[in-house]
């Protein structure tokens, strides 16, 4: 495409982008998914990447993590290249996955999942920490994992990627299937985590909730970034919004 | 003494002490079945020449090196367990993207192989293996006479299931390794080194078996065969418990060593086959098997 812009675009942005993905490819076994994805995070925003059912926006976040079976184009993470990393070495690198299922082992007690991802850099949150943002999870430290409710289950989900020091969040619908008061409380947990340096790459099917944590919005459409809106002017693009997401 | 319906307490007795033994056996050997097939997802169809050649190294450090049972204990599981390493690393890791029945082929032939050699060069006899000194001898219980080496290989069973027990349900290693079974991937996206662990998870599996053979080789004789015999046994345990149930492997392990060795004292003629009617009437209640996770 237009490599000459995207090499004098670079330097100027690469001083704070923390995460920068170039023409990112990817595939589930055959079937091709992701197009030539484009976009970057700077460190300390919440960015959130909007889209319709199969848009890519969870293709995204596992590319990222380089979970998808085949990746080509450019992920870096502070400038290092990650494209042909396995998923453990990308997760050393500080980057964090709270997958969309959201993935709690049945076979762990509430308190093994939370200690299960290992420590890969200083400067994460102290348990003590973690458990005054999640009261309800040292009530049931001892329950097993999957015994928790959904909204207690996407606590934990994001509560054990924040003692690892991991400054990069993947989180995947973290409010998909949850009562109002529990969304309300993990959009006050993500402002409470940008405040505390955290990095949030956030898919969203919910713009109305995206809106009330988010910087600024990418819009994801068959497999390529389309559009970006800044946080601060999406009423002014809202019909906009609106016809990407076809509601 | 009293005797109930019939049979002297002696012998009840002495089938129930045999039953323990062989129920030490099934629990050790379906315990790394289980361990194995938990993460793994292959049933290991080599474990009973595993076990065979935890045995046979047993026999040969005592032959050719003099290293006695002793160190045989520590020195088996570790070679075996280092022969399953190196299996795991060459083939079976290429198989688990493919279905279960790949690894259970590959395995099924590496058995083959393994036993088929030993055959050729040691022949079907059986060699011998003498009781290390410290428990040759028994003790009088008044009831019946109990063999020390019996006793033991009862006894040191049982810690090593528990201990292997104790460490997958509770520690952080067994965290990991219960949590990988779940979902290797978002375990690998969390920073742990997934192949390593399924490597050494298979190693750890054998080793067991390994570690069974040493126990074996004094009371049993050294064959060729001698896992073959009992594998098939075992699967049914397996299959009984549950697969990739560590407490259900060894429970039931236990169990059934005694209901076969009470089946010989009742109704001898079906002593050969008890564990595999118990295999059948389990399938149909619960195809789970007795301690397997419903999913």
């Amino acid at each position: 495409m237009t490599e000459t812009a995207t090499m004098t675009h670079s330097p100027a942005a690469s001083g704070d982008a923390l995460l920068r993905i170039e023409g990112l490819q990817g595939w589930y076994g055959e079937s091709h998914v992701l197009h030539g994805v484009d976009f970057e995070v700077r460190e300390g925003e919440v960015v959130t990447l909007l889209g319709r059912n199969g848009a890519g926006k969870t293709s995204t976040l596992l590319a990222i993590m380089g979970i998808l079976s085949k990746r080509k184009g450019s992920v870096t993470m502070r400038g290092a290249e990650t494209i042909g990393m396995e998923p453990r070495h990308i997760a050393k690198l500080g980057i964090a996955l709270c997958p969309e299922e959201r993935g709690i082992f049945s076979s762990l007690n509430v308190e093994e999942n939370l200690m299960l991802p290992p420590k890969i850099a200083e400067g994460g949150l102290s348990v003590e920490r973690i458990y005054e943002l999640f009261p309800n999870l040292l009530e049931r430290k001892r329950s097993q994992g999957t015994k928790l409710s959904g909204g207690e289950q996407q606590m934990l989900a994001i509560a054990r990627i924040l003692r690892t020091g991991a400054k990069l969040l993947l989180l995947d619908e973290p409010t998909e299937g949850l009562a109002p008061v529990i969304v309300q409380q993990i959009g006050a947990t993500i402002r409470q985590l940008k405040q505390e340096g955290f990095t949030i790459v956030l898919v969203e099917q919910n713009f109305r909730f995206a809106a009330s944590v988010a910087d600024r919005h990418y819009v994801v459409d068959q497999g390529r970034v389309v559009d970006m809106i800044p946080n601060a002017e999406l009423d002014a693009n809202i019909d906009k919004l609106h016809a990407y997401l076809g509601v | 003494m009293f005797e109930l319906l019939g049979i002297p307490p002696q012998v009840l007795m002495g089938q129930l002490l045999l039953g323990l033994i062989n129920g030490s056996f099934y629990a050790v050997l379906s315990l790394g079945l289980a361990v194995i097939f938990g993460l793994l997802n292959i049933i290991n169809f080599s474990h009973g020449a595993q076990y065979m050649l935890g045995a046979f190294v047993a026999w040969m450090l005592l032959e050719y090196l003099g290293i006695n049972y002793w160190w045989a204990l520590i020195l088996v599981p570790v070679i075996v367990g280092a022969t399953g390493v190196v299996l795991e690393k060459l083939a079976l890791r290429r198989l688990y993207h493919l279905d279960h029945l790949y690894g259970l082929l590959l395995t099924f032939g590496v058995a083959l192989i393994i036993q088929g050699l030993f055959r050729n060069y040691y022949g079907i006899s059986g060699l011998p293996y003498s009781i290390p000194s410290q428990l040759s001898g028994g003790q009088n219980l008044g009831f019946m006479f109990l063999p020390n080496y019996r006793g033991w290989v009862v006894v040191a069973s049982v810690v090593v299931c528990f201990g292997t027990w104790f460490v997958i349900e509770k520690t952080r290693l067994g965290a990991y390794l219960r949590a990988a079974t779940e979902n290797p991937t978002l375990v690998g996206a969390f920073g742990i080194n997934v192949p390593l662990m399924i490597m050494l998870t298979y190693g750890f599996g054998v080793a067991l078996a390994g570690f069974a053979g040493v126990l074996a080789a004094p009371i049993y004789s050294v064959n060729p065969n001698m896992g073959a015999d009992l594998i098939i046994v075992v699967f049914a345990v397996v299959v009984i418990g549950g697969m990739g149930s560590i407490m259900g492997a060894i429970v039931t392990g236990f169990g059934l060593g005694v209901i076969e060795g009470l089946t010989k004292v009742f109704y001898p003629a079906g002593s050969a086959v008890v564990i595999f009617v118990i295999m059948a009437i389990v399938l149909m209640i619960k195809p789970e098997g007795l301690f397997g996770r419903n999913n």
